[in-house]
């Protein structure tokens, strides 16, 4: 009922191919920017920021940066924590390098170089397909965080090995390290991901989307019609380490405060996997219901035992959790292998034609 | 800088030429074990194009469940019975609840089930046996461990007598799978379902069935490796990281072929044991052998994309 799109006629292409073809979902966004412009900052706690708004953001974009390349162009990647990292270390060595840049600025200028690494280390995909070159982005999730252990400069030789992160100012405002408020932060992620989330709407329906697409769904049929396959795949992988290495940027600098190599080790490439299939490949919503999946349910794996007052070792708990989390992707996996975003666009074309079933 | 990469190195191993042995046999004991975990992996990707990437886990569930059962007071031949059941149970309960609603979905979705099976496994092992590190079993399973000390070139070569074991053991299991594999029904019919699901379903070949036998195969050589492994190194969680090994071997050797798992793990095994003694320690100050297989691969796969031994890609539209 309230999603009836009766009387929204089209009477152009160009408006049958607007980014809202049936008002309510432009009604809906609407709502959502409310909450996260407004509502959230005036009403969460400390933690609440900490735990689950800001890192929420954070994995959604990265997630997002991996769907430009796996949902998109359809080449799999496992190496998306090392690229995280080099976003980092390069905003880290930008920001201890010239002290006086805006930090902002240096964020978005530290996924150029996660770009160019990413390029680098995508040009064997124009021979190698499929998970042999999802074991190819291996080597550069091996190697990259050897480099972070091993190279000294990157961490300006600390005795510690890990980066932290200096009180940087903004317009005499701390957005960054121990004495930045966390609502500034959230800001300023909110900020910096809903610019990309925009761009990648608006890359992926226009030329480049549809390049992309048709490398993904068929690379020699692509080719054929005139598709230079190089020129799609680095692109694709340029645009999606650029994204995810201002994620990682973002992921140091405006969340963990520090960071040591080994945080972009494996376990967060799969992280950050999960949500992008989990939430759907293909989708740019899917990453945001990815991430609130993933981030949010060890929070509430962690609340519940203690609420409905059972005793278990924190050990234990963090052992379930892990357990849960394997099962819930299965579940999710079978259910809709399509993620999220397939389910809720089940659920919007169930409300459109409401009350018939069909 | 030259002379170190390209002189010294050399200069170094013929100067020491019982030390060259000595690093050589180190690298083939591991690549010896990253063929079996390889090994796993072809079997399963064979006759299911499902990557497993819970191999590794297998592996380490295996070994604790082995020690956890030896530790509740069953003798050591008992627990390893026990175990096998431990792992048949495991393949039917995967095919039963994951593989059998995802059949036909993407070969991604799939791979993303088995490493939402890892997780499960790895927080499931963890509740049950427990985060440290175990003793694995190694004189209760008759498993010998002095070691035999040769003099080449009036040099000191130390062989332990569990690795020699391991490459007997080893090399019996491969032997015994090839023949399981070309000689009886069963083995045929996994290579039929390998070649092509729907043509093997019609000739009355049981999905079902053959996906419990694969996967439980897999888990019994995992149970071998875990062995194996656990004898050097102790049983813990840490070992998985030896799985991530196993896919460059794959790489090299190809999904599809048991003798190129076989080949690429050896291959793999000794190179990065050698480019870590003479390149990656005195160069690039060590720990290289966490990424050299990976880059090893990868410049492999630039020249040839199917593998060393891979079937060779025919694309089509």
């Amino acid at each position: 009922m309230i999603y009836r799109t009766v009387g929204q006629f089209k009477t152009s292409y160009a408006s049958d191919q607007a980014l809202f073809p049936v008002r309510q979902d432009a009604f809906l966004l609407g709502i959502i920017l409310l909450f996260a412009w407004v509502i959230f900052p005036l009403t969460a706690s400390e933690f609440a920021f900490q735990t689950l708004l800001i890192p929420i953001l954070i994995y959604a974009l990265a997630a997002m940066g991996l769907n430009i390349l796996t949902g998109y162009a359809g080449q799999l990647s496992l190496g998306t924590g090392a690229f995280m990292g080099v976003g980092a270390y390069a905003c880290y060595k930008l920001i201890t390098i010239f002290p006086w840049m805006n930090p902002v600025v240096a964020i978005l200028l530290s996924g150029i170089f996660s770009a160019g690494v990413g390029v680098v280390f995508g040009i064997p995909s124009l021979r190698i397909k499929g998970f042999y070159l999802a074991i190819a982005t291996l080597a550069a999730q091996f190697f990259l965080v050897w480099l972070f252990e091993k190279w000294s400069w990157l961490y300006n030789d600390n005795a510690s090995g890990a980066i932290q992160v200096p009180n940087l100012d903004m317009f005499g405002v701390f957005v960054a390290g121990p004495q930045a408020a966390s609502i500034t932060q959230y800001f300023v992620v909110l900020a910096i991901v809903s610019l990309m989330t925009v761009l990648c709407i608006n890359l992926t329906r226009g030329n480049q989307g549809r390049i992309w697409k048709a490398t993904r769904d068929m690379d020699i049929a692509a080719e054929l019609i005139g598709i230079n396959l190089m020129k799609s795949k680095l692109t694709a992988f340029a645009v999606s380490s650029y994204i995810i290495g201002v994620s990682g940027a973002l992921f140091v600098f405006m969340w963990r405060g520090a960071a040591e190599p080994n945080l972009f080790d494996i376990p967060l490439s799969f992280r950050v996997l999960f949500i992008a299939i989990i939430g759907g490949l293909g989708s740019i919503m899917g990453n945001y219901l990815g991430a609130i999946l993933i981030v949010g349910l060890p929070v509430v794996l962690n609340i519940v035992p203690e609420a409905i007052g059972l005793d278990i070792k924190s050990a234990t708990v963090e052992h379930l959790n892990i357990m849960i989390v394997g099962a819930l992707i299965v579940f999710f996996l079978i259910i809709e292998p399509h993620g999220l975003a397939a389910l809720w666009r089940l659920v919007r074309e169930k409300l459109i034609l409401w009350p018939f079933p069909h | 800088m030259l002379n170190d990469i390209f002189i010294a190195p050399f200069a170094d191993m013929i100067a020491a030429p019982d030390f060259l042995l000595q690093v050589l046999w180190e690298g083939l004991v591991s690549g010896i074990l990253y063929a079996l975990i390889a090994l796993g992996l072809v079997l399963i990707f064979r006759s299911s194009r499902i990557f497993n990437f819970a191999q590794g886990i297998m592996v380490v569930f295996a070994a604790l469940t082995l020690v956890g059962l030896y530790q509740m007071g069953l003798p050591a031949w008992v627990s390893v019975a026990a175990t096998l059941a431990v792992m048949f149970a495991l393949a039917w309960s995967i095919e039963r609840v994951v593989l059998r609603p995802l059949v036909g979905q993407p070969d991604i979705i799939l791979f993303m089930a088995t490493i939402g099976i890892t997780l499960f496994l790895i927080g499931f092992g963890e509740i049950i046996f427990g985060g440290e590190t175990k003793q694995m079993i190694t004189a209760e399973l008759g498993i010998p461990t002095g070691s035999i000390t040769l003099e080449p070139w009036g040099g000191l070569l130390i062989l332990e007598e569990k690795d020699i074991t391991i490459v007997i053991v080893a090399g019996l299991l491969v032997a015994g799978l090839l023949a399981f594999l070309g000689k009886t029904r069963m083995g045929r019919a996994i290579r039929a379902l390998g070649d092509d699901h729907q043509a093997a379903m019609s000739v009355g070949i049981s999905l079902q069935t053959i996906w419990v036998l694969v996967w439980f195969i897999a888990g019994m050589i995992a149970l071998v490796t875990g062995v194996a492994w656990g004898a050097r190194a102790g049983v813990s969680f840490a070992l998985e990281v030896i799985a991530y090994k196993a896919l460059p071997v794959l790489m090299l050797g190809g999904l599809e072929s048991i003798s190129g798992a076989i080949i690429g793990g050896l291959m793999i095994g000794m190179l990065e044991k050698l480019f870590e003694i003479y390149w990656g320690q005195p160069l690039l100050g060590g720990n290289t052998e966490t990424w050299f297989a990976f880059v090893l691969a990868l410049i492999v796969l630039l020249f040839r994309p199917q593998g060393l031994f891979g079937e060779k890609i025919i694309e089509r539209v």
